[in-house]
């Protein structure tokens, strides 16, 4: 199975990235965009075909290597 | 004394670090690349700054978890010295040996140039033969030095005197001004400036030099 793991900052956290991405949009004359906030993706396969087992193991990656519980949050998708 | 430095694929002040005990012990210390699984007979280690795995994924993740430091860990958790310098640090932070997180500097530029820092724990095993409050210049040369924990963990440090040094001007946006911090028990140091590259006159400073021989002193 596939799994999508979205990585982002916490709330609260400062994104100096996003925020000059923001900064940009703006001076290209998109208004009205506001809370820009910067993350990652990553994608990989696994070798399981039972999507609790495949969510069980993709979980484990990011507590031990993936995301960073200080300063980030992360988000599974599983898809077959 | 035996000192060790531990060698991470792109680490680049290895060298450096080495030089700096070598001056201050009048010995070469050890160098252990990042893939041996134990740890040669050691009694003091420093991970040194640079790019470790290319700062892939977050800065030192990836060394946190090479085979050498599930020793270095256990070492360290056992009481041995272990001080963390700029990508060190980092890496620090990532094994949970010491608190917190190293994010992007607030203003997104990379950080190279001198810094003053002030000396807040002068009680420490690596800073104890400085006064409260003295003045150390160091270089920073980083991107990801922007010190954060939650508002619970540094009210926690600074009660338990565990700031080991503060900016004077902050380069990076860390929190509280924090350059370099403790691990509860006091013998793990990890600090974003770079000590190792001031040690003679001739590398524009000998700050470095009082700092490796007051570690060395305490540690011997």
């Amino acid at each position: 199975m596939k799994a999508k793991i979205t990585i982002t900052l916490k709330n609260g956290v400062l994104d100096p990235q996003g925020k000059a991405i923001e900064g940009a949009l703006a001076g290209l004359g998109f208004a009205g965009a506001s809370d820009v906030r910067q993350g990652k993706v990553i994608e990989l396969e696994l070798e399981e075909s039972d999507e609790t087992a495949a969510r069980a193991k993709a979980e484990e990656m990011c507590k031990k290597l993936l995301a960073n519980p200080v300063m980030e949050n992360y988000a599974i998708e599983i898809m077959a | 004394m035996k000192p060790a430095v531990i060698v991470f694929p792109a680490s680049n002040c290895d060298r450096d670090a080495a030089a700096a005990l070598e001056h201050a012990t009048g010995k070469a210390p050890l160098m252990v690349w990042h893939g041996e699984a134990s740890l040669p007979d050691t009694d003091f280690i420093i991970l040194p700054g640079g790019f470790s795995y290319g700062d892939y994924l977050r800065s030192g993740a990836m060394a946190a978890k090479s085979p050498i430091m599930r020793a270095v860990i256990e070492k360290a958790k056992a009481g041995t010295p272990v001080i963390g310098i700029c990508n060190g640090f980092q890496t620090l932070c990532e094994t949970g040996l010491l608190p917190g997180a190293l994010l992007r500097n607030s203003g997104l530029k990379f950080v190279c140039r001198n810094v003053t820092l002030q000396v807040e724990n002068d009680r420490s095993m690596f800073t104890g033969a400085f006064q409260k409050g003295a003045y150390l210049d160091f270089p920073v040369a980083h991107h990801d030095g922007n010190y954060f924990a939650d508002d619970e963990t540094l009210t926690r440090l600074e009660g338990d005197g565990r700031i080991a040094f503060r900016y004077v001007d902050n380069p990076n946006g860390s929190a509280r001004n924090i350059a370099g911090i403790l691990n509860e028990a006091g013998n793990v140091l990890g600090m974003m400036p770079h000590p190792e590259r001031v040690i003679s006159p001739l590398l524009g400073g000998v700050d470095g030099a009082a700092f490796f021989k007051s570690v060395v002193e305490a540690a011997a």
